[in-house]
């Protein structure tokens, strides 16, 4: 199993914007380099990123929480 | 003789230490608000009173309008001052203010309602005699209809959205593709983004210097101009370095534009202090109003500085229904002023740095400094990531710079990465020096290249 983090602190959120459905679903497969959600940090948006390719077992924030810097948002199996 | 007894701060950081220094001097009691980030914060202790409101996302704290309303309602503040950002122009919150009997510092929801509405603005504006931008004022229907109306304005244009404003919701178009690339997804954004998907087209100033006139008017018919700012040295649109006077106007052209102004808020019935930003060409030198401020601006210390006046006082003195007291002719500008804004963000690409200021040192008997935070506080990833503002006053311009130059040196900071390498170039370098810049001078620029050390 392997952990996507956030890299930075801030808020986190699983759609582009709120009329747009979620990035991804637990279950879902996803590739090295697919956007699984965004940061929010001080009003500029960044986006996280799956660094491996596999299936995503669960996902650990809710849509626009607080994560800090390194926290993990999703785990990969 | 007080304006008010006490009043609600609905903001944060640097703008509510801002609004408490002035209440402070004139015996008015503060009522801060504050959400999880901000518990730990100068401007919560230095204001007399502070209440939490929320978390940290500014959605349940800062724009929480109901909680903001009870807090006011609790703590018995006759009024609240919106600073700038977040609720400072959502006539949503005026109207909630109206309702539960607490004044708004700032002008009426109908003029802040207007002034949104860039449409309605530049349809104003031109009755008044005030240039716009060349563009085209009905609704775009559909991109059939967009394409046809920018055959006859000619490339390049500006789509904009009618309810964005301060950089948001503007896309440069250069031929029909682009336009026609452009056209839905920039309504789609503007439904998004604002809640109304109304877009338009205006002229594109390929090399323009962004300067903005300050103004105040009171409720008795008095209106008068506090000279300009330049604020063109802008990154993704937002502004860096603001001074006045304007290096790029003479005395003619300066009359001219703060005349206009002072034209255009008369005509539409505006109270209280706000901004009237043009845009100029600088190939042309003409002028064309951009939109309006409802609002204090960020960067109103360098009008303080040269003007020796309270703008923060002049908005209360206005909210408590007084006149403002001066003609025109009393209103003069002395010397120079520039303001800086220390960014926590990455020189180069501008990424975000958030993080414990594990050293913050400014420089003593110098300089004015208008700072969110202190050695030992977080800046926070909530909000916008301006740690403070340096601002200078001297004689003249060359005099400010080589100040601001100085103190740069002098600050100490440590824990984020800031932009103050940025700041230190700029005021170095010769173009920069000389007044030679537009807009686009961030991005184009050889860092470093031509300065005069």
């Amino acid at each position: 199993m392997k952990e996507i983090a956030s890299p930075l602190p801030g808020v986190f959120y699983r759609r582009p914007d709120p009329e747009k459905p979620v990035y991804v679903e637990e279950g879902h497969e996803v590739k090295a380099g697919d956007t699984i959600g965004l940061i929010e940090v001080m009003k500029s948006f960044q986006e996280v990123k799956a660094e491996d390719d596999g299936v995503i077992k669960s996902i650990k924030v809710e849509d626009g929480a607080v994560v800090e810097a390194g926290q993990v948002v999703a785990e990969l199996e | 003789m007080t304006y008010f007894k006490k009043i609600l701060i609905a903001n944060r950081g640097e703008i509510a230490r801002r609004i408490i220094r002035t209440c402070n001097s004139l015996g008015i009691e503060t009522v801060a608000i504050y959400s999880d980030a901000d518990a730990d914060t100068p401007y919560v202790t230095e204001a007399s009173e502070a209440h939490h409101v929320g978390a940290s996302q500014a959605n349940q704290s800062y724009l929480n309008i109901d909680k903001i309303i009870q807090v006011a309602k609790e703590t018995g503040a006759e009024a609240v001052h919106p600073g700038y950002g977040f609720l400072s122009e959502n006539t949503k919150f005026t109207k909630h203010c109206e309702e539960a009997g607490i004044l708004f510092i700032g002008p009426d929801s109908e003029k802040i309602q207007l002034m949104g509405d860039k449409i309605e603005a530049r349809r104003h504006m031109e009755k008044a005699g005030v240039p716009v931008v060349p563009g085209w004022d009905g609704k775009l229907e559909s991109v059939e209809h967009a394409l046809e109306v920018a055959e006859d304005l000619g490339y390049p244009l500006m789509l904009k959205a009618s309810a964005g404003g301060g950089g948001i919701g503007m896309h440069v178009v250069r031929n029909e593709e682009e336009l026609t690339k452009s056209f839905s997804s920039a309504k789609q954004t503007a439904g998004a983004s604002f809640g109304d998907d109304t877009v338009f087209l205006e002229r594109f100033i390929e090399h323009a210097r962004h300067i903005e006139v300050q103004v105040a008017a009171d409720n008795h018919g008095n209106t008068v101009h506090l000279f300009e700012r330049e604020c063109s040295i802008q990154r993704r649109n937002q502004k860096v370095i603001e001074e006045s006077p304007s290096p790029f106007l003479d005395e003619a052209l300066r009359k001219k534009l703060c005349e206009t102004a002072v034209k255009g808020v008369k005509e539409i019935g505006y109270t209280n202090v706000g901004t009237m930003e043009f845009i100029f060409d600088d190939e042309s030198g003409h002028f064309y109003f951009l939109e309006m401020n409802t609002r204090l601006q960020v960067e109103h210390p360098v009008t303080e500085e040269i003007t020796g006046l309270d703008l923060v006082e002049l908005q209360l003195k206005i909210a408590a229904g007084q006149e403002i007291g001066l003609t025109q002719e009393d209103i003069t500008n002395n010397g120079y002023a520039i303001e800086a804004r220390l960014y926590a963000e990455d020189p180069e690409t501008y990424f975000p740095s958030p993080g414990k200021l594990t050293t913050l040192k400014l420089p003593e008997n110098t300089g004015r400094f208008d700072f969110a935070y202190e050695e030992g506080n977080t800046v926070s990833p909530f909000y916008d990531p301006m740690v403070g503002k340096i601002i200078v006053h001297g004689k003249n311009r060359k005099e400010a710079l080589d100040e601001l130059d100085i103190i740069v040196d002098r600050i100490e900071v440590e824990g984020i990465t800031t932009n103050l390498s940025l700041i230190k170039q700029l005021v170095n370098e010769n173009d920069f020096r000389d007044g030679r810049y537009t807009t686009n001078y961030l991005q184009t620029r050889k860092a470093g290249e031509g300065t005069t050390k």
